[in-house]
């Protein structure tokens, strides 16, 4: 879970780490009202999940609250690379004297935390890291130990940072174990022209599996068949295509959208009803798919492992008596196999469902349900 | 032969009184797995009663390995749970510990695996579906009627892809099948079982099956080209994933231009592993290796 610039410095300002002053605002009234009360030059960020915010023309200064009005409404709304700038960051301008970067992020390949420092900050780490890979330190951190105020101060020391540095490394620590983050990310890390270390940019991820032991609330406001159907507890991604899928398994799913890919038609969605899906899961899948108007086929393939198949084919049958007129309109080509594979064939063979055929093959139903979104 | 898991393996089911932990203590049992105890904390002193087996529970690990020398154990708890079982077991020294659990924080993760490698347990998962060595044992959630023993090794980032390639290739049957789960960190990596089926008499040929995210398929790949000399087909499953959007795995997300299918593909590419397009290629491609055709 990404979290905005703003909700990953409300989290800084928590754990003792220096932000420039500022609040984030909706309409540009806001920003006016908020430069007011900070007084001076301000600087406005557009709030976004991505990077290049800058090159886009999403952070911009202003040296007063009139400016700051005018400057936000041109940012509030704009696009930058699929994401819309719904709020702007409002912030005390703070000019750097030297830029630094920070992050300390779970390491996959090792398994275990790593920390990234360098003294050459400001720039995409990406292109640093291609530029000028000797420029990053990277030290492993130890999961039981973590980052005390001696290892931050070795840290600080190895990458070039000042001294006053290492507090700020500690607590970003802090930040990364309190608050169960998979990565913490500050760039730039400034020094000031008056020596003050501060976090002038942040970007955080989450563990969304460990919300049940925070009182998070990041929420997004729901406007999309994603929130709707994770109201559901389902595990959907909406995708760009017309085959909707359906499958059970994450890997069984991903390897189904490439098949849809691979027969010449663009899979519409991406959603794992798991392992042991019931008629209701099933039923509400099958009604997330079909709220979706792109869809024009929909393929539902399930290899029956632990489940089977003919408790499989009863939950479909089950699901489009739920559907009703809904389950109308658009074919559902299912491919049942594994477990107790012939029984369920034939559950739904005898229930004669006018929207279903079967395949037998998950090539096969890939195909068939491509052949149909096409129109032919 | 097997990789990991024998039919003399004793079995230890931590959660096994919760209505997952019986269910799946069940099944191993049917599927032959030698389970000797249960271990749910304050209910030591009872037993379940499987039909063909009555199973003890201990109130800990230390207690049922003392007891019954028990050197895997497979943990049903839920996520919040998790941590405290894994520790427990590598406390106790137990050799082997399958992690079946789906949503455990990556911190707790991270710190148990950490544990395990000083005390020097081998962890396989969290979020997978165990491990089955077909007509010996099983650990975990594979189902055991799929096929039955052979010659080839399997080790998947998947559940239902580990099921699936095991179904088509059902008449030639498996050594060891391995689902090492897909959180962004495991205990168990394709490396770690490419090695083990290496040295595997019992084995001939090895399917690997990777997925979007991280670097692991890529380092496998580096692996194979230094190390391994039995035949290897892959599955990368992913192609058409959007970037920055994960994908039902905690693990499985492309993040920028790295962890791509496309990436993985070509790396195994590069070192001479033939990648399928679909499952079903896949399994021809291992059927060509092996110079069998099909059924």
């Amino acid at each position: 879970m990404d979290l905005y610039e703003y909700q990953a410095k409300e989290l800084f300002g928590r754990h003792g780490i220096p932000i420039p002053a500022g609040r984030v605002a909706a309409t540009p009234q806001e920003a006016r009202a908020i430069a007011a009360e900070l007084g001076a030059p301000v600087v406005i960020k557009a709030q976004v999940k991505t990077g290049g915010r800058g090159k886009a023309g999403g952070i911009r200064t202003a040296p007063g609250p009139a400016a700051a009005e005018d400057e936000a409404g041109h940012v509030i709304g704009m696009d930058i690379k699929g994401h819309t700038a719904h709020r702007v960051l409002v912030e005390t301008a703070t000019v750097p004297f030297e830029e630094y970067y920070a992050a300390f992020l779970v390491d996959r390949a090792e398994g275990g935390f790593l920390a990234m420092v360098s003294a050459q900050g400001g720039m995409e780490i990406e292109e640093l890291a291609a530029t000028d890979p000797d420029a990053i330190v990277r030290v492993q951190i130890d999961p039981e130990t973590g980052v005390d105020a001696e290892t931050a101060r070795q840290l600080a020391a190895k990458a070039g940072l000042p001294e006053a540095a290492a507090q700020v490394l500690e607590r970003l620590w802090r930040v990364m174990v309190a608050e169960d983050a998979v990565l913490v990310e500050v760039n730039p890390l400034i020094c000031t022209t008056d020596q003050r270390i501060v976090a002038l940019d942040g970007k955080v991820t989450l563990d969304g599996n460990a919300a049940y032991r925070h009182s998070w609330e990041y929420a997004e406001p729901a406007d999309s068949l994603e929130d709707r159907a994770r109201a559901k507890g389902l595990n959907y991604v909406k995708l760009d295509g017309r085959v909707g899928v359906i499958g059970n398994g994450a890997g069984l799913v991903m390897s189904t959208l490439d098949v849809v890919a691979g027969a010449g038609a663009a899979p519409a969605n991406f959603l794992d009803i798991g392992g042991g899906a019931s008629a209701q899961v099933m039923a509400d899948g099958l009604e997330i798919i079909l709220a979706d108007p792109d869809v024009r086929s929909v393929l539902v393939n399930v290899f029956g492992g632990i489940t089977a198949c003919d408790a499989v084919a009863n939950g479909i049958v089950t699901a489009l008596e739920l559907l009703g007129e809904r389950g109308l309109g658009r074919p559902i080509v299912v491919r049942l196999d594994g477990n107790n594979a012939e029984a369920g064939r034939r559950i739904l063979s005898e229930a004669r469902h006018p929207a279903v055929r079967q395949v037998p093959t998950m090539d096969g139903a890939a195909e068939t349900a491509a052949r149909l979104a096409a129109g032919a | 032969m097997a990789i990991f898991l024998t039919k003399d393996s004793r079995v230890l089911v931590q959660g096994m009184t919760g209505a997952e932990g019986t269910r799946h203590t069940a099944r191993m049992l049917a599927a032959g797995t030698d389970v000797v105890a249960g271990v749910t904390p304050g209910k030591g002193g009872r037993t379940v009663d499987f039909g063909e087996r009555t199973v003890p529970v201990f109130g800990s690990v230390a207690e049922a390995a003392a007891e019954t020398g028990a050197e895997v154990s497979v943990v049903f708890v839920p996520p919040r749970f998790t941590f405290g079982a894994v520790e427990e077991a590598v406390a106790a020294r137990v050799p082997l510990c399958v992690v079946i659990t789906e949503g455990v924080p990556v911190h707790d993760t991270v710190r148990f695996r950490a544990l395990a490698a000083r005390a020097g347990t081998r962890i396989i998962g969290p979020n997978c579906p165990g491990l089955i060595s077909p007509g010996q044992s099983s650990a975990g959630i594979i189902p055991a009627d799929i096929t039955s023993a052979g010659r080839i090794g399997l080790v998947s980032k998947s559940g239902t892809l580990t099921y699936q390639l095991m179904y088509e290739l059902r008449d030639l049957g498996f050594s060891t099948a391995v689902g090492i789960g897909g959180d962004p960190v495991v205990g168990t990596t394709h490396i770690d079982c490419l090695a083990a089926f290496q040295e595997d008499p019992g084995t001939d040929a090895i399917v690997m099956i990777g997925e979007i995210g991280g670097d692991a398929e890529e380092r496998a790949a580096a692996y194979i080209a230094g190390h391994v000399t039995k035949p290897v087909v892959a599955y990368v499953a992913g192609f058409t994933a959007p970037e920055g959007k994960t994908m039902g795995h905690a693990g499985a997300i492309v993040s920028g231009s790295s962890g791509t299918a496309q990436a993985k593909k070509e790396a195994l590419e590069a070192v001479g592993v033939r990648v399928g397009r679909t499952p079903s290629e896949t399994a021809r491609l291992l059927r060509s290796a092996l110079g069998r055709l099909s059924p």
